[in-house]
């Protein structure tokens, strides 16, 4: 199991320092979300109501952008091979570059969500379920993210089409994300639609994991 | 090459039987569809609610099975080729991909237009649609994903672990009805208690449904063919490449 | 024959959908047959290059 850790904290330390990637990903976070305010007005009741889709969208955006660092600078620089090597199973492998990933962008957008939620207005019982929707609903994202950023591996134009396979997989934890706050902001349980997102994620830790090393081994043939 | 003319042995009696099936197909397709379009249009009663635009149901409701059926076979098959390797699945799988894409656009099509005098809008951002645009963007990204590599056997390899993950999809289409009780209305012909819709309307659908299904076996056999070619001659400039 | 095409009223429902399903259903048989029959083409080119055989 120690290896696991390894290698997580490995592409953790390499995230924050290679040029500051986590910092990138929670910037972009951040002025997109400051992007809504200019495109639909000031109205604070606007605001209030969309505000958990456009934290919840962005969030999504903001793990796609990653997506395409997840894997290609360790195929091309070799240490993908070593990684297939390691006695660490492949599929363990995936799963701890999919931790990384979260632990550098899910992580620092769900932290950072009750200040962009209350910059848009929303209402105050809502914050709470829009952070913990975020954080039971982003590491899914990570690992299906995971999945389309080791299937493009060597693809042309990998980047856009990375985008274009992991964002319809990633529509029902954003709709499930989106109507657990709503219920709050209605005055009903979020719980059901938070649980239901947890179920997501408990599914797709071995989809990435199987899924994910079969085509990293694919692109390391 | 050391498996290469193995490999090539199952795709050449494939070919001997699909083109007998072919015209067989291809005549039941036209056929189905001509009574069934003769049917829909000029025989079947309009609906007591929805007057005429319920003929409009006749193409979409078949075209959205065959939307899901066909990627159902789709993920079988790329499942069976993951597993055995049998180059024949691949070649079918990304042969069916295009095809169930345009039973997709037919049946979000036909169904916006349906949309308008029933609902008010062409559009509305409920379930079924969501999850029927969601499989729409799957088949864009199988077909951009097997064509994306410079090795095609790779590019289908990637494609079908797609195809596979993207199964999940399936079930959120079929039962999003069910499940969010939104304004697309529920099942009524594939359930449990029996078909909740009266003969004269549910014979010209089945017609048609079964010559879209045949529509989908022949235009299949004739990409798959396609496909193979295809590959062939990827091999045989790979193959020349390399000896000259 | 008015009265049909006129689809009680709702002519602007009924046949643009058939219209579109047609369309999108022919074009897909029409490019499937041109990507085969050209497919197929290729390789009769190649392989009478070289006499070789195989894949049929």
């Amino acid at each position: 199991m120690s290896a696991f850790w390894t290698l997580v904290r490995r592409d953790v330390t390499l995230a924050v320092r290679r040029g500051g990637e986590a910092a990138l990903t929670l910037g972009f976070f951040v002025v997109t979300v400051a992007l809504f305010p200019f495109g639909v007005g000031p109205d604070p009741a606007l605001l209030g109501r969309i505000a958990a889709g456009v934290v919840w969208v962005t969030a999504l955006l903001a793990a796609t952008v990653s997506l395409d660092r997840l894997f290609r600078p360790d195929l091309e620089d070799g240490s993908l091979d070593l990684l297939a090597l390691s006695p660490l199973p492949l599929e363990a492998a995936v799963l701890a570059k999919c931790l990384a990933h979260w632990l550098v962008t899910g992580l620092p957008v769900t932290l950072l969500s009750p200040l962009m939620a209350a910059m848009l207005r929303l209402d105050g019982a809502a914050h709470g379920p829009l952070a913990v929707s975020l954080a039971v609903g982003t590491p899914a994202l990570s690992l299906t993210g995971g999945i389309g950023a080791a299937l493009v591996l060597g693809a042309r134009r990998g980047g856009a089409l990375c985008g274009l396979l992991v964002l319809p997989l990633f529509i029902p934890v954003l709709v499930f994300g989106v109507s657990g706050v709503e219920a709050a902001q209605a005055g009903l349980p979020a719980l059901p639609h938070i649980l239901i997102e947890a179920a997501i994620l408990v599914a797709a830790v071995p989809l990435a994991a199987f899924a994910g090393a079969a085509a990293l081994r694919l692109a390391l043939e | 090459m050391p498996s290469f003319p193995h490999s090539l042995a199952s795709p050449a009696r494939f070919r001997r039987l699909s083109r007998r099936v072919l015209p067989w197909a291809s005549a039941l397709a036209a056929g189905l569809l001509g009574v069934g379009l003769v049917w829909a249009l000029g025989f079947a009663p309009p609906d007591y609610q929805q007057g005429d635009t319920v003929r409009v149901m006749y193409i979409h409701v078949p075209a959205a099975w065959m939307a899901m059926l066909c990627y159902a076979v789709m993920a079988a098959l790329s499942a069976s080729f993951l597993v055995w390797k049998h180059q024949l699945a691949d070649l079918a799988a990304r042969a069916s991909a295009p095809i169930g894409a345009c039973f997709t656009a037919v049946a979000l099509i036909t169904g916006s237009l349906w949309g308008k005098p029933t609902w008010g809008a062409y559009w509305v951002w409920d379930a079924r649609l969501t999850s029927v645009l969601a499989l729409f963007f799957l088949y864009l990204g199988h077909m951009a994903l097997a064509g994306a590599f410079d090795d095609r056997e790779r590019g289908g390899r990637a494609a079908a672990i797609l195809a596979v993950v993207g199964a999940v999809n399936l079930p959120i289409v079929k039962f999003s009805v069910d499940w969010w009780n939104t304004l697309h209305q529920p099942a009524s012909v594939l359930r449990l208690d029996g078909p909740a819709i009266h003969g004269s309307m549910l014979w010209p659908l089945l017609t048609m449904a079964a010559g879209f299904a045949a529509f989908y076996v022949a235009v299949l056999l004739v990409r798959i063919d396609g496909e193979s070619a295809a590959r062939r001659v990827e091999v045989l400039t790979r193959r020349r490449a390399a000896g000259a | 024959m008015a009265e049909f095409l006129d689809m009680g009223g709702h002519a602007a429902t009924v046949w643009p959908a058939y219209g579109a399903a047609a369309a999108i259903l022919i074009g897909l048989v029409v490019a499937s047959v041109r990507q085969a029959s050209r497919g197929r083409a290729e390789l009769e080119r190649l392989e009478g290059g070289t006499g070789e055989r195989g894949g049929r």
